[in-house]
């Protein structure tokens, strides 16, 4: 599998200036203790990725990701950014040119939205006139009124704040982009929205990121790869998050993963995406519904004029899939009507086909390691 | 004609008793026990000024020392603790005793009850500006590093901004206190203040002690006014409107501590 399956769809290419990042054996050990923070940790990030740092608190995923912008000094190793070494850069212009979201965000109090936004451009010296404009775009990005511009953040929801914090990384447009557990202050209902939020933006923007989260779900859902980390910095496993479900690397990152990866790693694909059943399809009248090839279902499903099922047979009642629902989702919904068959059908109602409980597990027989 | 001779002005002054004996004592000269004219408007006017020019210098030279270093330990938050300690001991020395201490090096006079003053607005100080800036969230410090604001930067528009509600608050305190305690400048050396008739009460007599105690009284509540809108006024706007409520409460509760003797 590559990252094209996962939760991102091959979207358009990396935006323009988005640049890879290359983790070469960085190291970090702090004085006074014999293990190190981070193990010689070596990684890819191709530009326009998200890959998320995974792993137990303490695991050296927070240290990884501000290595990246020299909050903490690279002991050994070195890390490139556009195949360049950050060692080399200086520090503050590094650093401005480098989008960071924090957990807490830690917008300026004493700021409003506007200035908060405003404050890498600043740095940058941009005029008056081009901030004004950026700011304006940006609001318009995170979906945020402009008569927000004039408020401060203490007015602002925890959502609203958390968006500003997205805007303010992106002011400069940087090429990428570090975000230490963005949403972990977030109530889950929100969490959601901003995530899907922020990966509708990525879509669009196509930014390298760096994404640090202690939470697995977040990262199978974020992440286009995974860096599982475990106590001690080391790197236990890197890879896509269907790999990852599928192949763990080992009995760590096995339990990491948690015993229902089987159900994750459903939820990772969309029931379009598997080659499912075919019915023989009748028309209320009983005359056949189209060309019958290869029918592998026991039962005839009735449909209507414009091919929405009707019943099964004389009088079964049908459980109605949608064809953009995760396997998971299908899964749950055939085991909750007691149904051995579900009608998948597409946005308009029509029957594009037949899952079922056997389907589901056959998608995960194939996948599974041997 | 003297406003204050005779008439409705001067009855209501006598009904105060002592308190309108001091307050006489502040607006019409009289001859003093030592035999020179003591009292009125120009004497008091003149020891006004020379208590508030030396409480001035005073916080000038505590601010010129404490701000700088409450600013930088708290900044890199190194060696705090240790300045803020030291700080506290030394505000357990009497003024009066480092008075006579200074003797050895300023000589009575200005300079020497003047750095007394300053000694003892210290500590507050340091320890709000201390305080202050290490209060303020790391998260948004940690923000401010990340996108590459430098040392200078992010200590002239973000941490101190956001230490400023409570730096003030250590003026405020030490303002007053000096205010107060300038009065013991003529064991000093230094008679132009509000101290004099009030530690030489053989001289302006008891009315000149009470009227001089009275003015000292008003003019450090008037200090304390002063600071305390000064400190509103440099609350920035957005974290009045954050935590308002907490932040005033913290403030009090500081005042308290730092107010005690």
């Amino acid at each position: 599998m590559t990252s094209a399956d996962t939760a991102q769809p091959e979207g358009p290419k990396p935006s323009a200036d988005a640049e890879p990042l290359e983790f070469r054996a960085a190291t970090k050990r702090y004085p006074g203790s014999p293990a190190p923070a981070v193990d010689a940790l070596s990684l890819e990030v191709p530009a326009g990725e998200i890959c998320v740092l995974v792993g137990p608190s303490g695991c050296g995923k927070t240290t990884a990701m501000r290595m990246v912008n020299r909050m903490i000094s690279i002991t050994e190793g070195d890390i490139l950014l556009g195949g360049r070494s950050v060692r080399d850069r200086d520090e503050a212009d590094l650093r401005r040119h480098i989008g960071y979201v924090i957990q807490q965000i830690g917008l300026f109090p004493h700021r409003t939205i506007a200035e908060n936004i405003a404050t890498v451009p600043r740095l940058l010296g941009w005029s008056r006139t081009r901030i004004a404009s950026r700011v304006d775009e940006l609001l318009d990005l995170i979906g945020l009124e402009s008569d927000i511009a004039a408020r401060y953040p203490a007015q602002l929801s925890g959502g609203q704040r958390q968006r500003v914090g997205v805007a303010r990384a992106l002011a400069v447009d940087p090429p990428l982009m570090l975000m230490d557990e963005p949403f972990g202050a977030i109530d889950p209902i929100n969490r959601d929205r901003l995530q899907n939020e922020f990966l509708r933006l990525q879509a669009q923007l196509r930014k390298t990121i760096v994404f640090v989260t202690h939470d697995i779900d977040e990262a199978i859902k974020m992440g286009d790869r995974i860096a599982v980390m475990r106590e001690g910095g080391h790197l236990a496993q890197y890879a896509p998050p269907a790999e990852l479900l599928a192949h763990p690397a080992d009995d760590f990152v096995r339990d990491f993963v948690g015993a229902d990866r089987a159900l994750k790693r459903l939820a990772l694909q969309r029931v379009r995406d598997v080659p499912l059943h075919q019915a023989p399809l009748i028309r209320e009248d009983g005359s056949a519904a189209g060309a019958q090839a290869n029918t592998d279902v026991p039962y005839d499903l009735v449909v209507d004029g414009a091919g929405r099922p009707v019943r099964w047979g004389t009088d079964g009642a049908v459980h109605r899939i949608d064809e953009d629902d995760t396997l998971r989702d299908a899964l749950s919904g055939l085991l909750a009507s007691a149904v051995q068959y579900g009608a998948v059908v597409d946005a308009a109602g029509a029957v594009v086909g037949v899952i079922s409980i056997d389907l589901i597990h056959e998608v995960v027989r194939r996948e599974q390691p041997a | 004609m003297d406003p204050f001779e005779g008439g409705v002005m001067s009855g209501a002054i006598a009904a105060l008793g002592v308190f309108g004996d001091g307050i006489d004592f502040l607006v019409r000269e009289r001859q003093g026990r030592g035999g020179g004219e003591v009292g009125g408007l120009q004497q008091t006017a003149e020891l006004l000024w020379g208590h508030i020019k030396l409480s001035i210098a005073a916080m000038v030279v505590a601010c010129a020392v404490a701000l700088p270093v409450g600013l930088v330990l708290g900044h890199t938050g190194r060696g705090g603790f240790l300045a803020v300690s030291v700080a506290n001991i030394g505000r357990a020395v009497p003024s009066i005793a480092l008075i006579f201490v200074f003797f050895a090096w300023f000589g009575a006079g200005f300079v020497n009850v003047m750095l007394a003053l300053a000694l003892l607005a210290i500590p507050p100080i340091l320890t709000n500006t201390y305080v202050g800036m290490r209060e303020v969230e790391r998260d948004i410090v940690d923000a401010g590093r990340g996108m590459g604001m430098s040392a200078t930067k992010l200590v002239t528009s973000v941490e101190l901004p956001l230490a400023l509600p409570l730096i003030m608050a250590g003026l405020r305190v030490s303002a007053v206190n000096v205010v107060a305690t300038a009065t013991i400048a003529p064991l000093a050396g230094y008679a132009t203040t509000l101290g004099d008739p009030i530690i030489n009460a053989g001289v302006y007599g008891d009315e000149g002690r009470v009227g001089a105690a009275m003015l000292v009284a008003a003019v450090a509540i008037a200090t304390e006014l002063l600071f305390a809108a000064a400190q509103r006024a440099a609350t920035p706007e957005g974290l009045k409107l954050s935590r308002g409520t907490q932040r005033r409460r913290l403030t009090v509760i500081n005042r308290r501590v730092s107010t005690t003797p």
